[in-house]
């Protein structure tokens, strides 16, 4: 019986190709417009660490009081060396690390070759172990490394590449800026998009680091941070890097492990106890004001979905209902110009359930034509993306597996919700009346 | 004379048809009007000029693998008197920060010290002597920086600059309704003053991101050479030298000195950019979301106006023998032509009407979460009048359609 509408349908469509034309092409613009910008929404908006996102969180402390939010702001997105330094050191989460982007220079032993830069993290052991990293060779640098403030890096995979051609460089050695370090571990594929733990400095979507070294190490060697220093007050600051160290600037980002309620409870009244006490020793002027943000929640908070992905997306949508209200007017344009039809299959028996599943298989071919029609449209418009959205985000959105199916089940759904209504009429045909005004 | 009351007593048969239409209408006012003024905001943002000659400009930024305090002073000469002899070149200067770079170093100047709120947060730009002539700036007060003035620091050690270069708009801003020549000013947590030496027509900050527009045309300009940041050379190329000079800058800076990093590639981090390269990508996404707009604008009048042509034959030959006794009676092809426009004229009423709400509420909520600019008036009207003549334009073909219905139609059975 399904072919057999089927095959009507089709013929139905034939027969006013114009209409059917037009019907399809609502439908497959609405739908590629919807899909394209949809697969950017979905490239940005992920969880980059599904398993653990729950247990991740991150600190905020207000180190520059309320008269600094003054312009709308909020509290600093990073931390001052001096609160970090003291969250590290009272060690109250099962893992945390204090994170900052460095940069350095490799000069190639090949002299025709030119120098390359190095980007990465500073951070500390547990960093491996709280987000997951996966290792190719070797593991993360130990805790008495950090402690030892030792000449230690774990590289990516793509620097192992290019320096070692890929053979198992742990223990060798890798010069950065002209200094001398021991390679503790090669990172295996490992680029979680968003880069949630750098969030606060860049798009998120850059370049995968290269190298990741104790911070410890960085700071004595007086690595400039490549992210954002936010300073407020800056007055008083002493000259030099400690008189900075030391300042109320805020750059670096604290990430703490808290397996359950309970930890981020404890942690959570601890973090007000430690705020209390600097307001106690003078160093704020203020009623102490923390927050603990979970992964999701801070890439919420940090805005990691571009404005314009969320507008285009919505724009999108609208586009579609206007298709949708399209293709409901064409529809019913072209089942009612058939009353005389559904009036001689009512009189001849055909219920209306019967003429319900003729008029929705004719809706879903139009729908899968359309659906075919988006599929290519969706195609050139991921193809087209980087002419809207930043490079480094226009190469997430990919046209998968999940895309197409997802393309075709949005196109079919669409237009048989759309067919809703003038079947719902066309069934409704009194055979009586159709038969006598012929 | 037209009559409305057949019109509504034929459009209440279809109440389905007319809604549908009206709200088809309604939806494609919303999104086009808003669309619309988007991308005229997009446009506004991205015509906006630099206060710079931007042809014949090009931009290179070299780091250094090794070097650091004075010795970055004595490199960044070589450099610079390299560039000055390569063919074709005007004239160079190193700076940190120019107009559109993509970031940079912004700061809160006060015209008193211990200022606990600062007079306006400015770009800080820390340039050589050559700099305001090399971009073509226009010195409007004052004079520019002497050689001696420039001073080799890093950027821990910041010492005040006894002489500073800012743009008119940040001298009305610190100092309204006087001449900011001579005034003192005071950058960050600078205890004592800089004096302001000049004073240049316009230049743009270092962003052209949304976040910075406020401060926009807020740019200082003091006499230094940062050791420990990406510097630029700017480099002024004689008329029509511009890709000459493009082609062997790597190479020539290469050679004086291998200890260097110039990044590769063509996107925001590449080393050598023409200024037109630099203007391009900071405007990359204005520009993408004002064609994305318009091209959804565009199909979306296209889908709107197919459907009124679709449902309007429809209506056309449904009622073939009701036209054909019309005309039977008398009425002449213009009634009939202007029955069917009236119709849809009174349906685009309806919709319009309707879609100046929506167009507002969808205004409103992305005011409230994308912080744009509340919809303005003339926009809505635009897009009011466009959608009414889309509407008589879509239905004419239908309706000449019906015109020519023949009377003869009025004696046939269906």
């Amino acid at each position: 019986m399904f072919a057999y509408y089927f095959e009507l349908g089709l013929r139905s469509l034939r027969r006013n190709p114009v209409l059917t034309a037009l019907m399809v092409m609502a439908i497959g613009f609405g739908v590629a417009a919807s899909m394209t910008t949809y697969a950017v929404f979905r490239a940005v908006s992920g969880n980059p660490l599904p398993d653990k996102s729950g247990q991740l969180f991150v600190p905020q402390i207000d180190n520059w009081g309320p008269q600094s939010r003054k312009t709308g702001g909020d509290l600093p997105e990073s931390l001052s060396y001096t609160d970090a330094m003291a969250l590290m050191h009272a060690h109250k989460a099962v893992r945390q690390t204090a994170i900052y982007p460095v940069g350095f220079t490799l000069v190639p032993v090949d002299p025709s070759s030119q120098p390359f830069a190095v980007n990465g993290y500073a951070a500390y052991a547990d960093f491996f172990a709280m987000f997951d990293v996966p290792f190719q060779y070797g593991s993360g640098w130990q805790g008495v490394d950090d402690d030892n403030r030792a000449n230690v890096v774990v590289i990516s995979n793509e620097l192992n590449q290019k320096i070692f051609a890929g053979a198992n460089s742990v223990g060798r050695g890798i010069q950065l800026d002209g200094r001398d370090y021991r390679i503790a571990g090669v990172v295996a594929d490992w680029d979680p998009r968003p880069r949630f733990y750098d969030v606060n400095n860049g798009s998120g979507f850059g370049d995968a680091p290269d190298v990741f070294m104790p911070l410890t190490r960085a700071i004595d060697l007086q690595t400039e941070t490549l992210g954002n220093n936010n300073c407020y007050g800056t007055t008083g600051q002493a000259p030099g890097w400690d008189g900075w160290l030391h300042s109320e600037c805020a750059w670096i980002s604290l990430w703490v492990e808290l397996p359950d309620a309970n930890a981020v409870a404890r942690y959570q009244s601890y973090l007000e106890a430690y705020a209390a006490d600097q307001q106690h020793a003078g160093r704020f002027h203020w009623v102490p004001n923390i927050r603990l943000s979970n992964l999701m929640q801070w890439l919420d908070r940090e805005h990691v979905v571009p404005k314009e992905t969320t507008v285009s997306l919505v724009l999108a949508l609208g586009f579609l209902l206007v298709c949708l209200v399209n293709t409901i007017g064409l529809l019913l344009a072209k089942f009612m110009r058939r009353a005389s039809e559904i009036g001689v299959r009512r009189a001849l028996g055909a219920s209306r359930r019967q003429i319900y599943t003729q008029f929705l298989t004719e809706a879903a071919v139009v729908g899968v034509a359309g659906g075919l029609l988006g599929l290519l449209l969706t195609a050139f418009g991921v193809l087209g993306i980087s002419l809207v959205f930043e490079p480094e985000i226009a190469r997430l959105a990919r046209l998968n597996v999940s895309l197409v199916g997802f393309t075709l089940l949005v196109s079919v759904a669409a237009t048989v919700v759309a067919a809703f209504y003038p079947t719902w009429r066309a069934a409704r045909v009194q055979p009586a009346w159709q038969l006598k005004s012929n | 004379m037209l009559q409305i009351k057949p019109v509504l007593a034929a459009l209440k048969r279809h109440k389905a048809g007319t809604v549908l239409i009206g709200l088809q209408i309604a939806l494609t006012l919303a999104i086009v009007c808003n669309a619309l003024f988007l991308i005229q905001q997009k446009v506004t943002h991205l015509s906006r000029t630099t206060g710079i000659v931007e042809s014949d400009l090009l931009t290179v930024g070299s780091e250094w693998t090794n070097a650091s305090g004075v010795e970055v002073g004595s490199l960044v000469r070589t450099d610079l008197q390299t560039l000055r002899q390569l063919p074709g070149v005007a004239d160079v200067g190193v700076s940190y920060g120019y107009p559109l770079r993509g970031g940079g170093w912004n700061d809160g100047v006060s015209t008193k010290p211990d200022a606990k709120q600062s007079a306006a947060l400015a770009w800080r730009f820390f340039v050589d002597d050559h700099v305001l002539s090399v971009l073509g700036a226009k010195l409007i007060a004052g004079r520019n920086f002497r050689p001696d003035e420039i001073r080799v620091v890093d950027s821990h050690n910041l010492v005040t600059p006894a002489q500073l270069i800012i743009t008119k708009a940040l001298a009305d801003k610190v100092y309204p309704n006087q001449s900011a020549l001579g005034k003192p000013l005071y950058i960050a947590a600078a205890t004592s003053p800089s004096t302001i030496i000049g004073i240049i027509d316009h230049l743009q900050g270092g962003s052209a991101s949304s976040w910075s527009d406020a401060i926009s045309d807020y740019v200082v300009l003091e006499p230094k050479l940062l050791t420990d940041k990406s510097n630029a050379y700017l480099v002024r190329a004689q008329p029509g030298q511009l890709s000459a000079i493009t082609k062997v800058v790597r190479t020539a800076l290469f050679k004086t000195n291998r200890m260097r990093i110039i990044p590769d590639g063509e996107g925001e981090g590449a080393g050598v950019r023409s200024f037109a390269q630099v203007r391009e990508q900071a405007y990359k996404s204005d520009r993408g979301m004002a064609i994305i707009m318009s091209v959804i604008c565009a199909v979306l009048l296209i889908i709107t106006a197919a459907g009124i042509v679709g449902l309007t034959s429809f209506w056309v030959s449904q009622r073939r023998k009701q036209i054909g006794v019309r005309r039977a009676l008398g009425a002449t092809r213009g009634d009939i032509l202007s029955y069917f426009l009236a119709e849809n004229f009174l349906i685009s009423l309806g919709g319009v009407l309707a879609g100046i709400v929506l167009a507002l509420g969808m205004s409103l909520w992305l005011v409230m979460h994308f912080e744009t600019q509340r919809l303005s008036l003339p926009y809505v009207l635009v897009g009011v009048l466009l959608l009414l003549l889309l509407g008589q334009a879509a239905t004419l073909a239908p309706a000449l359609r019906a015109s020519r219905v023949s009377p003869v139609e009025a004696t046939r059975s269906t």
